[in-house]
């Protein structure tokens, strides 16, 4: 099987990537902003959080 | 060993963020594997051709959006009965994770629907159930959203949520109780399966995969959520001095 055959799964390639790679973009969106999260809720515990 | 102990959030906190990158690993370890069967090894499907391989990450976010909603009310439920705080964070930290798998769900749900039945969505029995499961996700966020006081957010959103669950048997049903346009269930713990093992190996690899993924990001959820409700309780900022000692 050939790189390109691969990725044309068949002529289903739209619809198989599209559905994985929404997938992949979401949990990677979901990572990105809990991580963010954290971070800023770490910053804000170690002053001691914005308006006491 | 006390276990009660750790519905403190002050001792959950250190505790959650221990566990939390095993579960990372194993959600990696499980996806290469379950994606290299899903992929690479499973055989092209005789009726549906490589379409049917959307089957590893649709089936994997479906039962998710299904489990972590019942999670999420089981907590919602202890929260009540026992005023728990931390059981009230655990399902703040895990609604947004259980809305997103719904979305991803209905999302893959279609990009299959398209290519074998030749349409995006029909308004049947599974479909509509669970797109009425990703309003009750928002409801629920909203509700909290919409209530200042933490302790007041919690119970509302709570009732909600219980309310909601009687939703999750109706999806889980549906196929059942409805003449459906989306297959039965594939997979049942009472019958033989009726795919191929490499096929059903690869499903359930990724369904582990999103198990495992689930609980490290709601556990580090539940933390940046502990560390915002409970920052003027003092333990908070030295928790987070004492790491930045190390």
């Amino acid at each position: 099987m050939s790189l390109a055959e691969f990725f044309a799964m068949g002529g289903y390639g739209y619809y198989v990537w599209g559905a994985y790679a929404a997938c992949a973009l979401a949990i990677a969106a979901e990572i990105i902003a809990v991580r963010a999260r954290i971070v800023a809720a770490r910053r804000d515990a170690g002053d001691g959080g914005p308006a006491r | 060993m006390n276990w009660f102990r750790f519905a403190s959030p002050a001792s959950f906190f250190p505790l959650a963020g221990r566990l939390t990158p095993w579960f990372s690993a194993a959600a990696a370890m499980f996806a290469a594997a379950g994606l290299y069967l899903g992929l690479f090894a499973a055989p092209t499907d005789a009726q549906q051709g490589d379409a049917y391989r959307i089957i590893f990450v649709h089936v994997a976010t479906a039962w998710m959006s299904m489990l972590i909603y019942l999670v999420m009310a089981f907590w919602c439920a202890v929260s009540l009965m026992f005023n728990a705080r931390l059981a009230a964070m655990m399902a703040q930290a895990l609604a947004p994770t259980g809305a997103l798998f719904t979305a991803l769900a209905l999302v893959t749900g279609a990009l299959w629907g398209k290519p074998t039945w030749g349409t995006y969505w029909a308004w049947d029995a599974r479909m509509t159930s669970e797109l009425i499961l990703l309003f009750l996700y928002f409801g629920y966020m909203a509700l909290r959203h919409a209530i200042d006081e933490p302790r007041r957010a919690d119970r509302a959103s709570a009732l909600l949520a219980l309310v909601g669950a009687v939703n999750v048997p109706i999806i889980y049903f549906s196929v059942k109780w409805w003449n459906t346009l989306h297959q039965g269930a594939s997979v049942s713990l009472t019958s033989a399966p009726t795919m191929a093992a490499v096929m059903l190996t690869g499903m359930l690899l990724m369904a582990l995969a999103a198990w495992c993924y689930a609980i490290a990001i709601a556990l580090t959820r539940v933390r940046a959520i502990i560390l915002e409700r409970e920052r003027h309780a003092g333990w908070a900022g030295e928790a987070v001095l004492a790491k930045a000692a190390q």
